[in-house]
């Protein structure tokens, strides 16, 4: 636990921050390069859905990352609850909206391999509505922490919905699956089919790992904008007492 | 346990003497399910297709309405602060005042549920099953409801807020709830969704009042 | 060639907005939090400046009443 703590340091966490940020972004872009390249060129479209299967190297690496943010919400607001580090709070509301923009982007995706695979724009299928769901969640986690005037009661209250969000996600895809197994149209085509080739796993890897660093690299860039910004507050308090 | 007993009687004695927000809920659930007729036509297939989803939705708006209130009276006057300040457990005082929204809202909106199946051309056989799903199912949304109403204490447009955040909470209650009454509408056993909808209830009861009192010291603090 | 690339086997349309989307909104968060990261800075160093000029001021003008006081 130790290097936790050592960690939870708002300065140190800043100067280590700003070393990490060049590589981080270096790192990225190698692997965004590479992802694009195997993508779009160098791998073969699918049997079944023809070239559309290249959207998924963008789609499923977003609706991995909705995911990832909302888990890594969740323990940071845990870590923040139980052992108050004040970094654990400012990373989970830096997180929100980079995570909420991954849904959203995971949602326009599927949508627009939906159309030309299922012939429509959107079917309840049962992952879709859970992503949709998620989106909420995001979206009131948000809104919540912006609605007090006293930001510590923002963090605080964000928190626990954060917790009690994550006890509920697994009840919400459980009912959720449920619920389309009852509805699902005949007509739908799955969209798992036979394992995934390798050639098509490795641009799917590689842009999972650079949607990864991008969420990294943004996440400082927030941290520290948000840190800026508690400590302007806290010079406005002390120059007007 | 006095101190339970003491918080539902009061809670009670303030809605009949006030009577207002409890009323105004029901109207709400009565007025919404009323609507839908007028804005699908009165076609008897139709709404009886559509007449458990309606009722159960317009339960979910209707319990969301009166959340708002629930601590927002005791946090304004300081009553909170007591409650918080009781030798009795935080956690057992929300039970009493989970259990006082129960009895003004989802126990009225469920002896009234039949009437709106009713006007919904629902099938007599699926009415026993409409009532159980409604007598489990709306605990669940006072107790979650609580996590929601303690969240916004003290919070801008918190009406507005609390809906939007307890709402995506009780999709698995309106997903279980419809399907129970449509399994028993076709005839088959709706045993399974009744079973969850009572799991729910049995996970929230506990774990419901002690996240609302961790929310509510937080408020008050 | 190049030509059956930007056609995508007819599906152009679909592949390459869901590139343009995920392009948009991934430049548009990283461009608005720089900004922002950007604007907190600067004023953050303005604030800065100011306050600790004035508590400077203060304290000449402390140290002026003193001495007029001795």
């Amino acid at each position: 636990m130790n290097w936790f703590h050592w960690f939870a340091n708002p300065a140190r966490f800043m100067r280590l921050a700003a070393r990490l940020q060049p590589w981080i972004m270096v790192l990225g872009l190698a692997t965004g390069a590479a992802g694009l390249y195997y993508g779009l060129f160098d791998s073969p479209p699918d049997y079944q859905q023809g070239e559309t299967v290249r959207i998924m190297y963008v789609h499923v690496p977003s609706a991995w990352m909705a995911m990832f943010v909302y888990t890594m919400m969740a323990v940071a607001a845990a870590s923040f609850l139980i052992w108050k580090h004040p970094l654990a709070d400012v990373a989970a509301q830096a997180a929100a909206p980079i995570g909420a923009g991954f849904t959203l982007m995971a949602l326009v995706t599927g949508s627009l391999w939906g159309q030309p695979m299922w012939g429509t724009w959107w079917v309840w299928d049962a992952r879709l509505t859970s992503v949709l769901i998620l989106f909420f969640l995001y979206l009131g986690y948000i809104a919540l922490v912006n609605a007090f005037d006293d930001p510590e009661r923002g963090s605080k209250a964000g928190a626990i919905l954060l917790l009690v969000g994550a006890v509920n996600i697994p009840i919400i895809k459980f009912s959720v699956d449920w619920w389309n197994t009852l509805h699902q149209p005949a007509s739908v085509a799955r969209m798992d089919g036979p394992a995934i080739d390798p050639s098509m796993l490795l641009p799917l890897m590689l842009m999972a790992a650079a949607f990864k660093l991008y969420f990294l690299y943004l996440l400082i860039v927030r941290m520290r904008g948000e840190l800026t910004a508690r400590r302007i507050r806290l010079l406005r308090l002390s120059d007007a007492a | 346990m006095n101190a339970f007993l003491a918080i539902v009687r009061r809670d009670l004695s303030l809605a009949l003497r006030q009577g207002s927000d409890a009323t105004m809920a029901l109207m709400f659930f009565v007025i919404v399910v009323t609507l839908f007729p007028l804005g699908v036509g009165p076609e008897p297939g139709v709404l009886e297709r559509i007449s458990a989803g309606i009722v159960w939705v317009a339960a979910l708006l209707a319990a969301m309405l009166s959340l708002d209130r629930m601590f927002q009276s005791d946090y304004d006057d300081g009553t909170l602060e007591l409650m918080l300040l009781a030798p009795a457990p935080l956690e057992l005082l929300v039970l009493g005042k989970c259990l006082a929204h129960w009895l003004t809202t989802g126990l009225p909106m469920l002896l009234i549920a039949p009437l709106l199946g009713l006007f919904m051309n629902m099938q007599a056989d699926a009415f026993p099953v409409l009532l159980a799903t409604m007598a489990l199912g709306t605990p669940v949304l006072s107790l979650l409801g609580g996590i929601g109403a303690a969240l916004v204490l003290g919070a801008r447009r918190a009406g507005a807020l609390v809906a939007l955040l307890v709402l995506p909470l009780t999709i698995p209650l309106l997903i279980f709830g419809v399907s129970a009454i449509e399994a028993a509408v076709t005839g088959q056993s709706s045993k399974a969704q009744l079973l969850i909808i009572g799991a729910m209830l049995l996970a929230t009861l506990p774990l419901a009042p002690w996240a609302t009192a961790a929310a509510l010291r937080q408020a008050v603090s | 060639m190049l030509r059956d690339f930007l056609e995508m086997g007819g599906y152009a349309t679909y592949v390459w907005s869901s590139y343009a989307v995920v392009l948009v909104v991934l430049a548009g968060m990283l461009i608005a939090s720089l900004n922002a990261l950007r604007a907190r800075d600067s004023e953050l160093k303005a604030l800065e400046e100011r306050v600790g000029g004035r508590r400077q001021r203060r304290n000449q003008g402390r140290v002026e009443e003193m001495a007029n006081d001795a």
